[in-house]
């Protein structure tokens, strides 16, 4: 039973922030139609950032609050400079774009920094505190629950309580008409970029510490459970993201745990492709027509 | 020629496919002027230049007495242009209220745009009692009255409208079609109404104009067009 908990608390917390990476994915599906498969590549370019900054200052924080403006600022210059410039005749076009970049971010980071892994610091302990006997959650985990916690909480207000919100959401499902409406929908694309770049560089400040460090591809696998938390969800559904993202962080703990952590690929293939079978758009996809 | 909006000889198109070719007309402010025109006149396509969605090969559109030419799509309802497109076009993930509020959101005064809000609910009774209904729960009738009482929270001078009564009942088209004879008539609303629904088109308008294969081919009052058999058989059907 103790084995248990420890492994669902354990999933919850790496699924809160596979939860995060999916959300920034689906908030660029929501605005864009596009799977941005340099999301990974760019949340680690801020996490060098952040290790920069942390290691110059030796104030942690310091990295986080720079990892995330840098998020902001990147995602609205890969969006600008690129994405803007690609076309939505063929959804390949993206698709092709974004590996282009991931490829051109993680070369970059390699010259930059060196490919060798580099350890990261947590600001708190990742040892399980011990409750009655049990080893269950640690600090750090803890930590990642309020991070992730806040962050969607404020998206949530964000998207749904503001007039900016309703801007980011009008663009998203209906450029042309919002623009009709005198929404600057250019303005909106760009800023859901930005701030689908700013969540995506936060959940990697967040998981990169607990594996094996910070190197150019730290978290393509992790970018890989999170596109398949994101289709588990709905690609279409913030909500989905969220409770798929802790979903797939429990059953990946669990096959961890249980099964061996050489089977956790599998395991997230094999629920990739059962959902992908059964229900394509995801379990928690809404409507398909955006406008009648 | 003059009037709130004046169109003189407006050539456009698709890429290298013309359809409108050298269109002239004026609307006249407070009035309703009707396009009518059978299927392929170019009626969506007159609209879609007005509002700056395709750019005219040839000619000038004025809306106040200022050129419209180069203003962005977004920037048309800031000069007080607004557009009810065809088919609608309520976002349906959007609740009743928010799909409103979107219409007044690029106004900076918050006042005024909760006061327009509150009538707009005064003028589509059936809204005010599904204000937090997604749009994807409404009926043919209740998207439309949405989406004309989304234009009209911009506060528009001039508001165009794409076939309004495309998939209403009779009596649904009659009222919201009464209801834009009122705001004229009330408000100083100047509206430019596209209709394939010819008879009650002409009934509520001012004036007419007749659109066959992307040309003029009559601009009168609605009255006289109604009573001209010959043309109504020629180029409208009835």
């Amino acid at each position: 039973m103790d084995r248990f908990l420890f492994l669902t608390v354990d999933g919850l917390a790496r699924g809160a922030v596979l939860a995060a990476f999916a959300l920034s994915l689906v908030i660029i599906w929501r605005a864009a139609r596009i799977v941005n498969f340099a999301q990974g590549a760019m949340a680690v370019a801020t996490t060098y950032i952040a290790f920069t900054v942390t290691s110059a200052t030796g104030n942690y924080w310091l990295g986080l609050a720079s990892a995330v403006v840098a998020g902001l600022v990147l995602g609205a210059l890969v969006e600008r400079t690129v994405m803007r410039f690609v076309g939505n005749t063929n959804p390949l076009n993206s698709v092709i774009a974004g590996l282009g970049l991931l490829l051109v971010i993680q070369a970059a980071l390699g010259m930059i920094f060196g490919n060798g892994y580099r350890a990261m610091a947590t600001p708190f302990s990742s040892t399980p505190i011990s409750v009655g006997g049990v080893s269950a959650v640690s600090p750090y985990d803890l930590f990642i629950f309020i991070c992730v916690g806040l962050m969607v909480v404020g998206l949530a207000l964000l998207f749904t309580k503001t007039s900016l919100g309703l801007r980011l959401r009008a663009s998203a499902f209906a450029p042309d008409l919002a623009r009709l409406l005198g929404v600057r929908s250019s303005r909106m694309l760009t800023l859901g970029w930005a701030l689908s770049s700013a969540v995506g560089a936060l959940a990697a400040l967040l998981i990169i510490p607990t594996e094996l460090g910070l190197n150019p591809h730290a978290v393509d696998t992790v970018f890989v459970y999170a596109f398949t938390v994101a289709v588990v969800g709905g690609l279409d559904s913030a909500g989905g993201a969220v409770a798929g993202g802790l979903a797939v962080g429990v059953v990946l703990s669990w096959v961890s745990g249980y099964l061996g952590a050489t089977l956790t690929p599998i395991a997230v293939l094999v629920l990739l492709l059962a959902v992908l079978l059964l229900r394509p758009a995801g379990l928690f996809s809404m409507t398909k027509e955006r406008t009648a | 020629m003059s009037g709130l909006l004046v169109m003189e000889s407006v050539s456009a198109g698709y890429g290298p496919v013309p359809v409108l070719h050298g269109v002239s007309l004026s609307v006249a402010a407070g009035s309703i002027t009707a396009v009518v025109g059978a299927n392929g006149a170019g009626k969506t396509t007159l609209l879609r230049t007005i509002i700056g969605q395709l750019q005219p090969a040839a000619g000038y559109i004025s809306f106040d007495g200022a050129a419209l030419a180069g203003t962005k799509v977004e920037n048309m309802v800031r000069r007080g242009i607004a557009l009810v497109p065809e088919g609608r076009g309520v976002i349906t993930e959007l609740t009743v209220e928010e799909n409103l509020r979107l219409g007044g959101l690029w106004r900076r005064d918050r006042a005024a745009a909760a006061t327009l809000l509150a009538r707009m609910y005064e003028l589509f009774e059936p809204l005010a009692r599904r204000r937090r209904a997604p749009g994807h729960q409404l009926s043919g009738g209740e998207r439309q009255m949405l989406a004309l009482g989304r234009a009209l929270m911009a506060n528009p001078r001039l508001l165009l409208l794409d076939e309004p009564s495309l998939g209403l009942a009779p009596r649904i088209t009659a009222q919201i079609l009464g209801l834009l004879r009122t705001l004229c008539d009330d408000t100083g609303l100047t509206v430019l109404l596209i209709e394939q629904n010819v008879r009650s088109a002409l009934s509520v308008a001012d004036d007419g104009v007749v659109l066959n294969l992307g040309s003029v081919v009559a601009a009168r009052s609605a009255a006289d067009l109604a009573a001209d058999t010959d043309l109504r058989h020629t180029y409208l059907g009835f």
